[in-house]
């Protein structure tokens, strides 16, 4: 009696355990905490075809060190050609921080689900961020300036503890080219700091009472990103101010070890967040149990 | 479904045709302070070896096919030296570690319902698991009737038989064994042996012990609208009162036949010359289970990773494949040192005011 040997698909685990090689093409200090990192897919043919969408992610591997997801910082035109925006915090980020320009990687991905901007066309946008979500926030930003003739009315409120924590401050200028309300925040003002100072909930109040009819109405939709804390406050006032819930959108952050709904890590009752989230919209959150 | 029956005397035939292979089965690994027999799933090297008649093995055969540890790549760095680490490139290789079939001899229907649940999440969905697949292709597998222990509650969870995800279920009818056969190659493997069609009143008999079985379960869970009352009661005091008590050891997960979460960590070899990614079984009670970079964890306290545990498990399982993630083989409460049981925690949530 011989029991066969039977083999599963190779395409199946290709797909697994396969990464693009890439390579670190620039590394630019944001701030004394965060990097932004050009990571550039080695192969042409590769770079060409890896397309994602705003709010996706990739697991970025440093052979021997770790894996980590990490939300992809820019414009889908750039395709493989990849920004992430990383604050040196946990094992493997401090070691990413020490790496220089040359170091060769490991991309997998894209993962997850993406800020739906191309729904959102003919509407208003609104875009949130606290601290590091303007990492997750910056991508579909740049999709929506690429096409703003394609959008409504486009709001960005991005608050930070202080103003020497704010990410991408060369851009804001580019970004107000385009015809975009930009709101900066900070908790704590420094010196030479102008504008002003609290909470972004502050700012969203402020509208609200202001009775800006064209600021939140059912043609709004909403992009939040940022500490977990922050979502229900913020989503709160939104929904107050009538904004469906099925119109605002969050990044959620959870740890994970593969993006791909294997290793259960990410697990908010029934969902993974890296296949079906990192992109909900609230009503899903209010659905499920612990999401914020 | 195919029926066979054969004598009892005709297994060790059926061993030792399944023998050229390896053979994993419940065998004895000691006694308890009481003096019963302690099992477990582990290599069997003769037919002596195999207790079918085991009540329960302490561990699932989970390991046989979710290692503990398992390499999913090794790198292979090239290039480079001295303090010049920009040009140093990898290669990276990725090997399932499966060279030979294996046959798990004697699967209670608790852990091969355990099996068919961890295909739908392992296999399915848009990134299948090849190392839990290649060695899921590679198995042949003996199911054998049970006997409820006063901890089972398999019944309540719908998993005290099986209908598929097995090549060969053994009844054992007095002197005959009762066969079911599902797969080809099972068919094949009882040509070779002395058996025949069953007759009416062997069904019977079938039919009388399926009956009886039945009547010996003790343990119950209610299931009844469980997702919706587990919803309701996600405040209820009650799992901080089981937080209490948990130790937060994950017993319950190692122990577990559907427990199949992992972690990840890299290895250098002390020569830089390679490294190694390997992935570890962890459990959702450990304390840094969802804890992220920066120090933020979303389940800090004992009770809320509980509370996740029965979640993912009684209500986040069902709503996404339509059945619970337990098999009620009750080995997570057998092996607690705290002595939480799913059927006792279930009942006080229900009971929640």
């Amino acid at each position: 009696m011989h029991v066969k040997m039977e083999s599963v698909q190779p395409v199946a685990a290709e797909e697994f355990e396969y990464s693009y090689k890439a390579e670190i093409t620039n590394v630019y200090p944001l701030t004394g905490m965060e990097k932004l990192y050009q990571i550039q897919l080695v192969d042409q043919k590769e770079r060409e075809r890896f397309v994602f969408r705003p709010g996706q992610f990739v697991m970025l591997e440093l052979p021997g060190i770790g894996e980590a997801p990490f939300s992809i910082t820019s414009s889908p035109l750039r395709h493989g050609d990849l920004e992430l925006c990383i604050r040196a915090v946990g094992n493997m980020t401090r070691f990413i921080d020490r790496v220089e320009r040359g170091t060769r990687v490991g991309v997998s991905g894209p993962f997850g689900t993406h800020f739906p901007v191309e729904k959102m066309e003919g509407e208003d946008v609104l875009l949130i961020a606290r601290g590091l979500g303007i990492a997750s926030l910056r991508s579909p930003i740049l999709a929506i300036l690429e096409t703003r003739s394609r959008y409504g009315q486009v709001d960005i409120i991005y608050g930070a503890r202080r103003p020497s924590e704010l990410l991408f401050g060369y851009e804001y200028a580019m970004w107000r080219q385009f015809d975009v309300g930009l709101d900066i925040i900070v908790d704590q003002a420094e010196e030479g700091w102008q504008g002003p100072v609290g909470r972004i909930t502050e700012i969203l109040k402020e509208r609200i009472a202001s009775g800006d009819p064209d600021c939140f109405r059912e043609q709004t939709s909403a992009i939040v990103c940022g500490p977990p804390v922050m979502f229900r406050f913020v989503c709160d006032l939104l929904t107050q101010a009538g904004v469906p819930v099925e119109k605002i959108f969050v990044s959620l952050e959870r740890r994970m070890h593969c993006g791909r709904g294997k290793c259960c890590r990410c697990n908010i009752g029934s969902t993974y967040t890296c296949l079906d989230g990192p992109v909900f919209d609230y009503w899903s959150v209010l659905n499920l149990k612990e999401a914020i | 479904m195919l029926f066979k029956v054969f004598p009892a005397a005709e297994l060790t035939r059926l061993y030792e045709l399944l023998a050229v292979g390896r053979i994993v089965g419940p065998v004895k690994k000691g006694d308890d302070q009481h003096g019963r027999p302690l099992y477990d799933f582990g290599v069997v090297h003769d037919f002596m070896e195999l207790h079918l008649d085991y009540t329960q093995t302490i561990h699932s055969a989970k390991n046989w096919f979710l290692p503990y540890r398992e390499d999913l790549c090794t790198f292979s760095f090239q290039g480079g030296g001295g303090d010049d680490d920009r040009n140093v490139d990898w290669h990276k290789e990725v090997d399932y570690g499966v060279y030979a079939p294996l046959v798990i001899f004697g699967l209670h229907p608790c852990d091969i319902n355990a099996l068919n649940k961890l295909d739908k999440v392992l296999l399915g969905g848009r990134y299948p698991n090849p190392f839990y697949g290649e060695k899921r292709a590679n198995m042949f597998i003996v199911g054998h009737s049970c006997s409820p222990q006063p901890f089972c509650f398999c019944k309540s969870m719908g998993t005290d038989s099986a209908i598929r995800g097995f090549d060969l279920f053994l009844t054992r009818m007095d002197e005959h064994y009762f066969a079911e056969i599902l797969s080809p190659r099972a068919f094949h493997l009882l040509e070779q042996i002395d058996c025949h069609d069953p007759d009416s009143s062997e069904h019977r008999q079938y039919m009388d012990m399926i009956e009886e079985k039945e009547s010996l379960f003790v343990a119950h869970v209610d299931t009844s609208d469980l997702t919706k009352i587990l919803d309701l009661e996600f405040q209820a005091p009650v799992w901080q009162e089981w937080g209490e008590k948990c130790l937060s050891c994950g017993t319950c997960a190692q122990v577990c036949p559907t427990c199949y979460c992992y972690g990840v960590e890299e290895w250098v070899d002390m020569d830089f010359s390679r490294a190694y990614k390997e992935k570890q079984l962890y459990s959702c009670n450990l304390l840094d289970f969802a804890s992220v970079a920066g120090g933020h964890n979303f389940r800090p306290e004992s009770h809320t990773r509980l509370k996740y545990r029965y979640y993912h498990k009684h209500r986040g399982f069902v709503e996404a494949f339509e059945e619970s993630l337990c098999v009620g083989c009750g080995r997570c409460g057998q092996s607690c040192l705290a002595r939480i049981t799913v059927p006792e925690v279930i009942a006080s949530v229900r009971a929640s005011k």
